[in-house]
């Protein structure tokens, strides 16, 4: 399973690609691909969002669902999708749950 | 310090307002990020994890008050209210906008600060002892020859586009606080016999993923020489560097391929042409840039002594403080104090927009208006009465920035690592919060003494792991963070290289086998006097190793 990663060209803010084809702050709103033809889907909307200069460092990153969620393998996308682990109070673990819901 | 001239002001203004357009031009669409990339990374700014990154040059880690509470400001108002203090001396605030960065270029620039070359394959900020000026034991301040090659290297366009960065440091005495030989220049700051002042000159030491010490290749340069000779290996290294390998491009693979002998002849060859030309320095600038470092008015104090002891009598605390993070200056009613950026369980090398505000208070009310950032990630005042120590002490404890740790234990060096780097493998931080609370006990540290303990989290090395008597590296294996422990390096006067022990450990097994190490230490040293890494060389890797691996050492 895999999900389209970047980070928003004006302030860097890590972001996933939505079913909408929005750029998501919260890797729950991520659309997953589960076969090749979702993941190229995806590879093409990020070539696109890449042109129109929306986003940079786009990345097709693999991910596994766990109890509803979904979860990078990496360490290195996890902290990417939580905040720098030191730092509990600064980046996306600091929201409220309920945004990330949203 | 030094104090930008006309041409420095419009020079940093000029690039502001470049960048400035840049910004705009790529926020508009009008250049891709391909092109964006580099000019961005000329002015200090990268993209890691969570954000973009600044980058911003402390030239040979000096600062007044008035920057320092500039960082304050921007980490306050265009950042989460923190910075990080790296190992070039330098300062990275982690969360700033694309959008808002030529506004914080402007804001340093009125304090006479920027983030040129603080990236790219160029000449990077020159460093230097942490304690010029101050030290009892140097010839001469080096911070105004840092400053000549400073305003040398500045986007010069021979050495803009070199094989790979290029890193200088500088120091004044023989006992090196600066770890000139594990730069690609390091340069030794001495006087000759008859009195004059010159270089004995480093070449081709490193750290990354090919760890090397420097070679002398000169014993003696004179000062007037700097700029020319510096130039010749500059070109040396230009035409015959590496480009095809970026691991290999580095000037100390040069130096190693080549031979550091036959180096230093085509270095001198070179140099031939070079040393009678404009580059050769007139002794009248040199000593007109030497005003700028002119010492404090160090008046007499000589009450010093009575209050240090009536003070030490009073308090604890304040006698641990005294032992660990203050040293003698040159003039014997002043000290040199280490304000520890190592507060037990804390990110090394962070500081918050109040503690910086709170130091700048220190320097200009104390200090002479001086601040240093060293390449152990700590901030130094340089110029402390001894009469006002106390004082000093009960401040930096209101703000939490006290830790009696210097050079202990706890005074960890580690690199932003995977909780920021786009290039990390593991993470640095929190192996050395783990270690510093495990070692927190304050009688502990000074049962085990000076010991220098450094992170990296991956082989690019920021957090010099190669040269801490106990290094850890953080690799990726198989998906998960495994640590590497090298033991017996020394960024010293007498440098070297530490040696991988055995396989790694995981992330929560890091600090008990760092424990361990320390235990097999403490165990085996002739007395309190030798300290692990003197133990280390006289004894070598085996007991620790034994220690560590025993069980399984036995079973293979
Ligand atoms: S050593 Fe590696 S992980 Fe650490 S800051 Fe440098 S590049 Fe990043």
């Amino acid at each position: 399973m895999k999900v389209l990663t970047a980070n928003r060209l004006i302030d860097g803010e890590a972001v996933w690609l939505a079913a909408d084809h929005s750029w998501s702050e919260t890797i729950a709103a991520a659309e997953v691909a589960r076969d090749d033809a979702s993941r190229e889907k995806l590879e093409r909307a990020g070539k696109a969002a890449l042109l129109k200069n929306e986003v940079v460092d786009v990345n097709l990153i693999d991910v596994a669902m766990e109890d509803g969620e979904i979860v990078p393998l990496r360490l290195r996308e996890r902290i990417r999708a939580a905040g720098p682990t030191t730092h509990p109070q600064f980046g996306k673990q600091a929201r409220p749950r309920i945004a990330q819901a949203a | 310090m030094y104090r930008y001239d006309e041409f420095d002001h419009g020079f940093v203004t000029a690039r502001v307002a470049e960048f400035r357009d840049q910004v705009e031009r790529r926020l508009a669409g009008e250049i891709t990020e391909d092109q964006f990339k580099p000019l961005r990374l000329m002015n200090g700014v990268y993209l890691q994890l969570h954000a973009y990154m600044l980058r911003i040059a402390v030239p040979y880690g000096t600062l007044n008050s008035r920057q320092m509470r500039m960082l304050a400001h921007i980490a306050r108002t265009y950042d989460k209210g923190y910075g990080h203090f790296t190992t070039r001396q330098n300062i990275q605030f982690n969360w700033p906008a694309l959008a808002d960065i030529p506004a914080i270029l402007n804001d340093l620039a009125s304090v006479e600060m920027h983030a040129i070359q603080t990236s790219g394959n160029c000449i990077r900020n020159v460093t230097a002892d942490h304690f010029a000026g101050a030290a009892a034991d140097e010839v001469a301040d080096p911070r105004p020859y840092a400053e000549i090659l400073r305003q040398w290297s500045s986007v010069h366009p021979e050495f803009s586009y070199l094989p790979r960065k290029f890193k200088i440091a500088v120091t004044g005495a023989e006992r090196d606080r600066a770890a000139i030989q594990v730069h690609d220049i390091g340069l030794h700051l001495k006087r000759n016999e008859a009195g004059e002042l010159g270089f004995a000159v480093w070449v081709g030491g490193g750290q990354g993923r090919t760890p090397m010490i420097a070679k002398k290749i000169r014993d003696f340069l004179p000062e007037r020489d700097l700029l020319s000779y510096v130039t010749a290996i500059m070109r040396v290294y230009n035409l015959h560097g590496r480009r095809d390998n970026k691991y290999k491009a580095r000037i100390k693979i040069l130096v190693h391929e080549t031979g550091a002998e036959e180096f230093a002849r085509q270095v001198e060859a070179e140099w031939e042409a070079l040393r009678d030309s404009e580059l050769k320095l007139p002794d009248a600038d040199i000593r007109a840039i030497e005003t700028y470092f002119a010492p404090p008015p160090l008046t007499a104090r000589p009450e010093g002594d009575e209050t240090v002891k009536l003070a030490r009598l009073d308090s604890r605390s304040f006698g641990a403080w005294l032992e660990r993070n203050v040293v003698s200056h040159r003039h014997p009613d002043y000290a040199a104090v280490t304000i520890s950026l190592k507060g037990i369980g804390e990110a090394p090398g962070d500081a918050t927009d109040v503690q910086m505000d709170a130091v700048a208070d220190l320097a200009e009310r104390y200090g002479f208006d001086e601040i240093r950032v060293s390449h152990e990630q700590n901030l130094i005042l340089p110029h402390v009465a001894r009469a006002d120590l106390k004082i000093v002490h009960e401040r930096l404890v209101e703000i939490g920035l006290a830790t009696a740790n210097a050079g202990l234990v706890t005074d960890i060096i580690a690199c932003p690592g995977l909780d920021y780097c786009a290039l990390a493998n593991a993470r640095s931080i929190p192996v050395a919060q783990d270690i510093s609370r495990r070692f927190a006990s304050a009688e502990r540290q000074r049962e085990v003494g000076e010991l220098k303990l450094k992170i990296s989290g991956c082989i690019n090395a920021c957090g010099h792991h190669h040269v801490g008597h106990i290094g850890i590296l953080g690799v990726e294996k198989k998906g998960a963070e495994l640590y590497q422990i090298t033991l017996g390096g020394s960024a010293d006067e007498n440098t070297s290289i530490g040696e991988i022990v055995g396989r790694g450990f995981g992330p929560d097994e890091i600090t008990d086998a760092i424990e361990t190490l320390i235990d097999t230490y403490l165990g085996l040293r002739a007395s309190r006097e030798e300290n692990f890494l003197q133990a280390y060389r006289r004894v070598g890797a085996q007991p620790f190793k034994d220690a560590l691996y025993g069980q399984e050492a036995k079973a293979a």
